[in-house]
């Protein structure tokens, strides 16, 4: 049975990475599972410099879902190119980083800091809606994604992946500039922009007011998106959004997505994002699938 | 080393005031390890709350292997717990954080309302003199359980058992001193409290809360503001819930 993927030419033992910002660097999740079950790592987003992320409340729970406003805190990238990417080596998994900034310079300033760093994949996330500078200000205008594709391709050494925001109004649009921008992959989605108010005290649940959406509530918007992109572009596609189980991760692959990645179903078990490797496997065999990568974009009309 | 259950199961589930629960769960490898301080976080059966409960722990019995946990029902997840039955099953994690340190000649151990619980195993295993002080709205809980361990003092907002005030009110009142505090309990005590152990040179620990999502450390959901630069986030803040719950008061800004 062949459970491998590829994005550009660097392989994934299987199709099941960690979404950025819910595992840390795998670190804390080490204890649990044994990270060398899984096709790649996603850390949490790198910026150029530490970031102290938003005042607290930063989380909320909603029905099938939650809230977050972390703000992108992070310890910088010196950091992490100390600590983090020798902690990862450790495992026999992709190494894919998540990179933030507040311009494009900032973007550029951790990539080519990341050129001679032993990692595989650069994830830039331009999708990011609780930051007031940077982020999604880059993916909600497709002229600016082509921009800050380009320039960010200019300087990376790996395989760059522009992980997309949900909300836009045709997120098509946005794929299809980060593809002439030169992008290698595409990410999807990023959490959906909500808002919580605390009745009883009439304030909003957030510091921040608003937050990102996520969790098993916003997986059907994520599938349709994932299917409308890979319909749009011929880029690889990871595709994420509420999968906690194999079956969620086979829709996001049905509908286009060579890979998927497991995000807030990290907080409902710590073992969710093995748990889908796993799950995929027992589907190939009930089904008798020789090869994953025959199950990409395979679903049909009724 | 934290482990998680999926299968914990329920042993008894008591009803000791309106709306606070006390839980008593069959959980071998976090009774073995847990010291007093730790949380444990309990998951939904729920599909809709897909979040971890994080609750302290209040007592660890490791003879028998099993954790009580004494909580308030503060909406839909807490009421689930409630309803748990003997023999029945939860997902658990734990334990979690890192626990009081054991220091000091004299102690004060202050709990008000739900951060009460969490002082009965620290109450129970400090060697040193104890005195114990809790702090109530209006109705009381768990005081009696105290006594074995120490003076205990009261005070109620509503002035019905105790000084009528909060716990600094009952400490200045009974003139209590020490040196070392012990605190569990909502911000503006535990604020209080961070001023009074400045202001008398006492050394004082204190559990803080947060709204929580992983509950080990990796997604920045709980943090508090530190005076230093933290060695993990390498920014002025720390996780509560894996550098924490317990810090000292000159560390956080509250």
């Amino acid at each position: 049975m062949n459970t491998s993927v590829k994005i550009g030419n660097i392989e994934f033992k299987n199709p099941v990475t960690t979404a950025s910002g819910t595992f840390g660097s795998g670190m804390e999740y080490a204890g649990f599972m044994d990270l060398s079950r899984l096709g790649a790592v996603t850390t949490k987003g790198v910026a150029s410099v530490p970031w102290p992320g938003n005042p607290t409340p930063r989380i909320a729970e909603t029905y099938g879902g939650m809230l977050n406003a972390i703000g992108l805190q992070n310890p910088g990238i010196d950091v992490f190119i100390r600590r983090d990417i020798p902690f990862l080596r450790q495992y026999d998994t992709r190494i894919i980083v998540n990179v933030v900034g507040k311009t494009i310079e900032d973007y550029c300033e951790v990539v080519e800091r990341l050129a001679d760093c032993d990692v595989d994949l650069l994830e830039i996330n331009i999708s990011c809606p609780n930051v007031k500078e940077g982020g999604i200000v880059f993916g909600q205008n497709a002229g600016r994604v082509e921009e800050i594709t380009a320039e960010i391709k200019k300087r990376a050494k790996q395989p760059v992946i522009m992980k997309l925001s949900p909300n836009v109004t045709d997120i098509t649009e946005m794929a299809k500039a980060a593809e002439a921008g030169g992008a290698d992959a595409l990410s999807l989605i990023n959490t959906l922009t909500g808002m919580k108010i605390d009745v009883h005290r009439r304030t909003f649940a957030l510091a921040n007011k608003t937050g990102g959406l996520s969790g098993p509530a916003i997986k059907p918007v994520a599938v349709r998106m994932v299917y409308q992109t890979a319909n749009a572009v011929k880029l690889p596609i990871i595709g994420m959004g509420g999968i906690r189980n194999a079956e969620d991760a086979l829709e996001f692959i049905m509908a286009g997505a060579t890979m998927v990645a497991v995000g807030t179903a990290n907080f409902m078990c710590p073992t969710a994002a093995c748990g889908v490797a796993e799950g995929i496997r027992q589907y190939m065999t009930a089904y008798g699938i020789e090869d994953i990568n025959t199950l990409i974009g395979c679903v049909n009309d009724r | 080393m934290v482990t998680l259950e999926n299968q914990t199961v329920v042993v008894q589930n008591t009803r000791i005031a309106e709306d606070i629960y006390s839980l008593w769960l069959q959980a071998p490898e976090i009774a073995q390890t847990a010291v007093p301080g730790q949380f444990i976080s309990l998951y939904c059966r729920d599909g809709s709350r897909i979040l971890p409960r994080p609750i302290s722990i209040c007592e660890i019995d490791r003879k028998t292997g099993r954790v009580r946990i004494v909580f308030r029902v503060v909406g839909k997840g807490t009421e689930e717990f409630s309803l748990l039955k003997s023999g029945d099953t939860i997902r658990v994690m734990g334990p979690l954080g890192n626990g009081f340190t054991f220091e000091g000649k004299k102690a004060l151990l202050i709990g008000g309302g739900i951060g009460i619980p969490p002082m009965l195993e620290l109450a129970k295993q400090l060697s040193c003199e104890k005195q114990v002080v809790l702090g109530y709205r209006d109705s009381t809980f768990m005081e009696e359980e105290f006594e074995p361990y120490g003076k205990v003092y009261l005070s109620t907002e509503d002035g019905s058992q105790g000084v009528k005030g909060n716990v600094l009110d009952a400490i200045c009142y009974h003139q209590l001193k020490a040196d070392i505090i012990y605190a569990c309990g909502p911000i503006p005590m535990l604020r209080g409290i961070k001023e009074y152990a400045r202001e008398h040179s006492i050394k004082a620990q204190l559990s803080l809360e947060e709204r929580m999502a992983c509950g080990i450390g990796a997604c920045f959901a709980c943090v508090c503001k530190s005076k230093e630069i933290d060695g993990h986030t390498n920014v002025k803040n720390k996780r509560i819930c894996k550098d924490g719950p317990v810090f000292y008061a000159e560390e956080v800004e509250l």
